[in-house]
């Protein structure tokens, strides 16, 4: 009966609760049953998951051996890698893509360590995206490479960084906004909070993609530059709201006796009440900063090469590799479903550590 | 001054000095930054205008009455090549509703079927059901729908269509399913008669205050039953089943899904039912364990501690998150332009590159768009509102 574990301080330890999951497996002759059905169902799944994966796949040769397998195509995979990890950036400046992809990876996994969350690291996340945007352009040092050109897994990591680290700094003035006793800045909060959440985002990409180049005639605005700016605003709106929540879940007497000690607004909020608040919305951060990245694919509807459009790409070829969808999109999947699983492991974990420091 | 008199009433606050309120501090500042952004904006939309007028376009929206001149390849109303282009708008809006309402009803009977399954007590199913669950959430619904698409294409050509089912065909063409044809009569006060049974039953149920008992059941069922019979005998209604059949190199008969709704729909329910059937956890969770104890302790079984005790709680939490994922999966139907599901916003993109009205194209889409979801999520705050002020929860 997992229902009833209300708090998994209360749950029993872990070899009990096997005992007791084994019990229950044949506690009644329904259960039983059921067990029999559901285990054979997923023997059978993973049966022919195998089949598919490594008997009748294809491990070496070409697109011949192929089309004779019927199971996946797995030199396909080796000899399109890079295509579908870069996209068709140009092949001899391949370490810039790679460089900027190791910076990104290396922040985020820093920003997963708790030890050390600091101002130095909130100051990395608005440098990093910078530095990449200047090393895969090419600017100041070498041979300038267009926007266009950019592709595959630095470009989602890059615009989902971006995203997520501009949107940071529009939705705490959105929540606070919405939160403050003067009606018309509230009001004003409260219609773009609204507004942007209440269209797709694919809407807000059009937006961006045909309304945002013509609000500054003369000035060339760039595809990458106008998608980044209504993604900041779309995901500000969503994260304003989270922040919103950490900030009314907290208790009035937060307030009061920083007044009492005689801090000023602006204090407070800094000092106060913001840490508390974001502390106690982490794992909200987490779910949104997964549903960002996995929104990231749209962009290719307005013509970016993210990851999993350049892997499209890459299959796309029906000549030279006919019918490697399948295993082009369970690539790009698991690629997906490793990132996102073990943030939302990481957010579980980071919230039980909390809550066992005293925190939220 | 001993005599204890009555303050006097406060006076009554001017309207003005309610709007000051409201207001609130740095009047002045505020009124000054809102002006500015207003400024901003009108610049900005004038520089939009500008543009359109150096790119040849003038900014109306004169072209929704001009002719479209484009095919579209399912439509719930009769459109053809040269109608209006607010017509063709209107039929990718009522597919957008189309795939909108299905999904949503797919969605949540799966996902609540799942959530139910999670919690029924099997440590096997409860984990096969998670791994679905984090599985599906865990890649990108763009992928996922490529996938069904790639599906629907890999389906055998209509000679050989696929039977997984008894009159239900899969093939490259679409899928087709069984209906019922309706024939000789009106088939409508049927559905209002059984609407009102439905409506007098929960009345009942509401005043009487108690389930209702075997035989008060077997009437209302005995009613929902024989009125309906006698109707459609005294009126002459034939009904009979619709099958689709293979016939030479077509099916007919039945329905026909177009691949790429059925991809959608498939796709968008299989994704939503994983969120829902976490909604459907997480509010049976938000009860506490002391409310099936007492329900134990007054004998009731366990179907009937869910039914009478945990549920009419958890849906407390869950209403909101089911309502604000309906939204969700309501605004994920333009994710339909990827895979060629004539939706309003594939619609609206062919109508922006035929006429170069991007703008006012783009424009009406936002405003359809609002005008499902602004009223959806205030419908949500309300709920939210009303539930703390009853103190059930905090806001």
């Amino acid at each position: 009966m997992t229902i009833l574990l209300e708090d998994a301080r209360l749950a029993p330890p872990k070899a009990e609760r096997w005992r007791a999951a084994a019990a229950d497996l044949f506690s009644s002759p329904v259960n039983a049953v059921v067990t029999v059905v559901v285990a054979g169902l997923i023997a059978a799944a993973l049966w022919r998951f195998a089949r598919w994966a490594v008997v009748d796949a294809a491990w070496s040769g070409g697109a011949e051996t192929c089309r004779q397998r019927s199971g996946a195509c797995w030199p396909f995979v080796a000899s399109n890698a890079q295509l579908m990890v870069f996209g068709v950036y140009p092949q001899d400046l391949l370490w810039r893509p790679a460089v900027s992809l190791a910076l990104m990876a290396g922040v985020i996994a820093a920003s997963m360590i708790p030890r050390l969350w600091s101002a130095t690291l909130a100051l990395a996340w608005g440098l990093v995206p910078a530095a990449v945007c200047i090393l895969l352009s090419g600017t100041f040092f070498g041979r300038p490479v267009s926007t266009n050109e950019w592709g595959g897994l630095p470009l989602t990591l890059l615009v989902w960084m971006i995203a997520f680290a501009g949107a940071f700094v529009v939705a705490i003035p959105l929540a606070l906004a919405r939160r403050s006793n003067m009606g018309g800045l509230r009001t004003a909060a409260i219609i773009v909070i609204e507004l942007v959440r209440g269209v797709p985002m694919l809407v807000a990409l059009y937006v961006s993609r045909f309304i945002v180049p013509m609000t500054a005639p003369g000035l060339e605005i760039n595809l990458f530059v106008s998608v980044e700016t209504a993604l900041i605003l779309f995901v500000a709106s969503y994260l304003a709201e989270i922040v919103r929540a950490g900030l009314q879940a907290l208790p009035r007497g937060q307030t009061e006796a920083a007044n009492a000690l005689g801090l000023g607004y602006w204090r407070t909020t800094q000092l106060i009440l913001l840490p508390q608040a974001l502390r106690a919305v982490i794992p909200a951060l987490v779910n949104l900063g997964i549903g960002v990245l996995l929104s990231t694919p749209l962009v290719a509807v307005i013509g970016m090469t993210d990851f999993l459009s350049a892997v499209r790409e890459a299959a796309s070829h029906e000549q030279d590799w006919p019918g490697c969808y399948t295993t082009a999109y369970f690539v790009a999947g698991l690629v997906f479903f490793s990132i996102c699983f073990i943030a939302s492991r990481y957010s579980r974990w980071l919230e039980r550590r909390l809550r066992a420091a005293g925190h939220g | 001054m001993t005599d204890a008199r009555a303050l006097p009433p406060p006076a009554a606050e001017s309207r003005l000095a309610a709007v000051r309120r409201w207001w609130g501090d740095h009047a002045l500042a505020q009124a000054v930054g809102l002006a500015a952004v207003t400024v901003v904006l009108a610049v900005l939309t004038a520089n939009v205008v500008a543009s359109m007028r150096r790119l040849g376009m003038s900014p109306n929206f004169d072209y929704l009455a001009q002719p479209a001149n484009f095919d579209i390849s399912e439509s719930l109303i009769v459109y053809r090549a040269g109608d209006p282009y607010a017509r063709a708008i209107l039929v990718g809006l009522l597919n957008t509703l189309k795939l909108a309402v299905c999904g949503c009803a797919l969605a949540t009977v799966l996902g609540v079927t799942l959530g139910l399954l999670r919690a029924a007590g099997n440590p096997l199913l409860a984990r096969l059901v998670a791994t679905y669950v984090e599985v599906v959430r865990n890649t990108p619904l763009v992928l996922q729908l490529f996938f069904w698409i790639a599906l629907t294409r890999m389906a055998p050509p209509v000679r050989q269509a696929l039977e997984p089912l008894p009159f239900a065909y899969l093939s490259v063409r679409g899928v087709y399913l069984p209906w019922i044809t309706v024939e000789g009569g009106a088939i409508w006060p049927v559905a209002a008669f059984l609407l009102l049974v439905a409506l007098l039953v929960h009345e009942i149920h509401k005043r009487l205050g108690r389930p209702l008992s075997a035989t008060e059941w077997l009437v209302a069922a005995a009613a929902a039953i024989l009125v309906p019979a006698g109707w459609v005998w005294a009126d002459g209604v034939r009904l009979s089943a619709d099958l689709p059949t293979l016939r030479g190199f077509n099916i007919v008969g039945g329905i026909s899904l177009t691949p790429e709704f059925a991809a959608m729909l498939v796709g968008l329910a299989v994704y939503y039912a994983a969120n829902i059937a976490e909604i459907v956890r997480s509010g049976l969770q938000s009860v506490t364990r002391g409310q099936w104890e007492a329900g134990r302790a007054l004998g009731l079984h366990r179907a009937r501690i869910l039914q009478l005790v945990v549920l009419p709680q958890a849906m407390r939490v869950i209403t909101p998150l089911m309502t604000s994922t309906w939204l969700d999966l309501t605004k994920d139907t333009t994710l339909g332009v990827l895979i060629g599901f004539t939706e309003v916003t594939a619609v609206i993109k062919t109508s922006a590159n035929n006429t170069g009205n991007a703008v006012e194209t783009i424009l009406v889409l936002v405003v359809v768009f609002l005008s499902i979801s602004l009223p959806v999520s205030a419908a949500i705050n309300a709920y939210n509102r009303m539930l703390a002020r009853r103190g059930v929860v905090t806001s």
